[in-house]
């Protein structure tokens, strides 16, 4: 796909001058060697590998490792930009959590007509295990990702929400850490806000979040642990990582067990209680006796537990209805609903297939138009109109006649570009920006930036790691 | 700490050991292969496979016991499961599973040892490459106990790592020691010939011993001082009673932090004693090839009771 001309380019405005949130940047970035910047790149590689920063890709070669590509330039943020999403980002996660219990107990917005109740009771996402039950301290999703592209000065969209175990935020912490080692000049001169605290303040959120009976061990804080389905998981290393750096037990399904009515983990001095659990397992594979039976990964009986306010589960089980593609459309009303606020930050506009008219619209528009399907993520099997052939058009064309309740669809948009560093110098690249929001009683926190995805091949819209995207490092300056 | 971590870095102790103790092995053999003639040099070679148990396999796989098919079946021939190229991956996917238990410091030793000797044993190992690659294979291993020395707290990890460390290193000493055995019997010792010194020095050098042994014995060569030096001396760091000795204070250790014993104490301290009453002469009359043979079972029960009592496995 060709570079829609009207695109935005955070870096530069259409007459070549340096946007005011690169102006020190620029500045500096002009005065240095370009050769030392390339080194600096291949050295960054060094470093992550050594450091067994990868991740795992599904379908390749077994246990493969790849690296996430990183782009040593940061991508730029002003105070006032960033106020700003953060109110919409603060409105959107407070309407999310309010769904949730809503869907969850007296499904208002559904009798209210807002949402069809056809699209939660025939969705897979939907628990109906969760009906009526208040999770301990009230809080559904305690970590979220809200993916956003930005269109113009002043336009931010969310692209989709991320309510049930969104990750990346490895490479936030990771990437910093990096640009801190090579670029310690530009942190001085500099005044960017710090990213370093998450996963202190992670911990935090999910200790506050912890049911009645915590406080079981020796110093009486509530014993957290990472649950990972592995070593051959893709996010794996970030696992580890946010494990480590909060001081909690990295645990397998393998070494939970139901003892005395309590989630217990394996340890050389016997079994010893959970309060929160930080899973990082999908719903299906999180209880074999609620859920998918075959699933080795979770833990035979857990969700009796939950139910018994004996543990708590961080995301909640059935968060998934609230991030699904399906439910996305619907998500400006949602907000509405429960806030009483109009949406500070717009969706996309979204053409639901299951309806006549738009289903219409979209198969007369598919040269133009992004379609996604309304179960799907990670950027599988969806159809970017402009960059596929007559024969792949007609081939999804037919796929959506056959179920239409299968797809969304959306404008291709043009996403905005920050420069990457390439042979050539600097070239401008599409990005997206993935915040991460803790919410516990205590309130809702978003660490200053986020993950930022770039698309690495010039004109690509697709920033996701699985189809060749890379990340960057995010400043937001201080005021 | 969970008894899966437990496990994980016990292990990643043991597999390291033995990648560092079977490049040795092969570093000791081919110096004496150097030295002899075709014949002989392949018997030398077939020892060198039988010490690690592997002989089996081996000969599923090769009809001749020629140096470079030995070193690359135990450096890194898929067939082999205890392959040096095995051990270092097993070393680091263990390393991976227990990552919060380690240091930044050991990870990074663990997965660039792993990154390196993958590397050099990508292709078939040639005769000219071979010195190289195996003082690599030391030098990281000694890498990853340095950086466990020097960064980890002295806690349950730490000793679960140590631990797996000595049980391996006294299994592999003791191993040489069972293969080689006859060469230090007072009666074939007698000899004296030529030969029979490049022998001992071989038993010598596949645990690093040769010039600690000879600074302690001016020079001398006995098969009795070797045996004794190998199984009982206390400041030799691979020697059986050294790995006791280092198994013991980590297990009190463990007691201490448990404030109680588990039953791989009482174990470990029926070998304790039996190495306490013998010398090196009672060793010879009861038997040096039965008096090593127990102290593998016994050193395998060591380790079967501390995967028990620490609930290694669900």
């Amino acid at each position: 796909m060709t570079d829609a001309p009207s695109c935005f380019d955070e870096m530069l405005a259409a007459d070549g001058s340096v946007r005011a949130a690169y102006s020190d940047y620029s500045d500096w970035y002009h005065r240095q060697d370009p050769g030392l910047m390339r080194r600096k790149g291949q050295e960054a590689e060094t470093f992550f590998r050594k450091t067994g920063i990868t991740f795992n890709v599904y379908g390749d070669d077994a246990g493969e490792e790849r690296l996430l590509p990183f782009d040593m330039i940061p991508r730029i943020i002003t105070a006032g930009e960033w106020r700003k999403l953060v109110k919409g980002i603060e409105q959107r996660v407070r309407a999310l959590n309010a769904f949730l219990h809503d869907i969850y107990h007296r499904q208002e917005i559904i009798r209210a007509g807002r949402v069809p109740e056809s699209l939660i009771s025939k969705n897979a996402a939907f628990l109906p295990q969760m009906m009526g039950m208040i999770p301990p301290g009230g809080v559904y999703t305690h970590i979220v990702g809200i993916d956003l592209v930005r269109t113009g000065p002043d336009e931010f969209m969310v692209l989709e929400d991320n309510a049930r175990t969104p990750s990346g935020v490895s490479y936030m912490l990771e990437n910093r850490e990096t640009m801190m080692a090579m670029f310690p000049e530009l942190f001085t001169a500099m005044d960017v806000r710090p990213v370093q605290d998450y996963p202190r303040r992670l911990a935090e959120s999910l200790a506050a979040c912890a049911p009645s009976c915590a406080g079981g061990n020796s110093d009486g804080r509530p014993v957290v642990a990472v649950l990972t389905p592995g070593i051959y998981n893709s996010a794996y290393f970030e696992h580890a990582f946010l494990a480590d750096q909060m001081g909690a037990e990295l645990v397998e399904g393998s070494d939970l067990r139901v003892v005395d009515g309590r989630v217990a983990m394996r340890t050389t001095r016997g079994f010893e209680p959970i309060d929160v659990l930080y899973r990082r397992v999908d719903d299906d594979y999180l209880d074999p006796l609620s859920f998918n039976p075959s699933s080795r990964l979770g833990v035979p009986g857990i969700m009796d537990i939950y139910r018994a306010g004996k543990i708590t589960i961080a995301n909640a089980p059935g968060t998934g209805i609230a991030d699904d593609n399906a439910i996305y459309s619907f998500m400006p009303a949602i907000v509405e609903f429960y806030t009483g606020e109009k949406p500070l930050l717009a969706n996309v506009p979204t053409w639901r297939c299951s309806e006549a008219d738009s289903l219409a619209y979209v198969l007369d528009n598919l040269a133009e138009l992004v379609v996604k399907e309304v179960h799907g993520s990670g950027g599988y099997g969806m159809l970017i109109g402009p960059t596929s052939s007559k024969k792949e058009i007609t081939a999804f064309a037919a796929k959506l006649r056959a179920r239409p309740d299968n797809y969304i669809a959306q404008p291709t948009l043009a996403l905005s570009t920050v420069p990457i560093l390439a042979k050539a110098g600097l070239a401008p690249r599409h990005v997206d920006l993935r915040p991460f929001v803790l919410v516990s009683p205590d309130g809702i926190q978003i660490t200053p930036g986020g993950l930022t995805r770039v698309a690495l091949k010039q004109g690509s819209l697709v920033v996701n790691s699985s189809q060749g995207g890379g990340t960057k490092d995010t400043w937001v300056l201080a005021d | 700490m969970l008894g899966r971590t437990a496990n994980g870095v016990f292990w990643m102790g043991r597999y390291l050991e033995r990648a560092e103790n079977t490049s040795r092995l092969i570093e000791a053999g081919f110096r004496m292969a150097l030295t002899r003639d075709l014949v002989t040099s392949q018997e030398e070679w077939r020892s060198v496979v039988s010490t690690v148990g592997h002989t089996k396999q081996y000969e599923l796989y090769n009809a001749t016991y020629t140096g470079v098919q030995v070193w690359n079946f135990l450096l890194r021939d898929r067939n082999n499961p205890g392959s040096v190229l095995a051990m270092i991956e097993g070393a680091r996917t263990a390393a991976r599973a227990v990552r919060t238990a380690l240091t930044r410091e050991v990870w990074e030793a663990v997965n660039e040892s792993w990154m390196v000797i993958g590397e050099a044993l990508a292709r078939p190992v040639r005769e000219a490459a071979l010195g190289q690659v195996l003082a690599l294979i030391r030098r990281q291993a000694m890498l990853v106990r340095g950086a466990v020395d020097g960064s980890m707290l002295r806690s349950e990890n730490f000793n679960f790592f140590r631990i797996g460390t000595f049980i391996e290193r006294g299994d592999n000493t003791a191993r040489i020691l069972d293969v080689k055995y006859y060469v230090l019997l007072p009666s074939l010792a007698w000899v004296g010939s030529r030969l029979d010194n490049v022998q001992w020095e071989s038993v010598l050098r596949s645990v690093s011993g040769e010039r600690a042994y000879r600074w302690l014995n001016a020079g001398s060569i006995d098969p009795r001082g070797i045996a004794e030096f190998l199984l009982l001396d206390q400041r030799f760091p691979r020697s059986l009673n050294f790995c006791l000795d280092n198994l013991r204070s980590n297990l009190a250790s463990l007691a201490h932090q448990y404030g109680h014993e588990s039953s791989a104490h009482e174990v470990l301290r029926g070998v304790s004693s039996r190495f306490h009453q013998s010398s090196i002469e009672t060793i010879f009359e009861a038997g040096l090839h039965q008096f090593i043979q127990e102290f593998i079972a016994r050193n395998r029960q060591v380790a079967q009771a501390i995967e028990h009592d620490y609930r290694f496995y669900a």
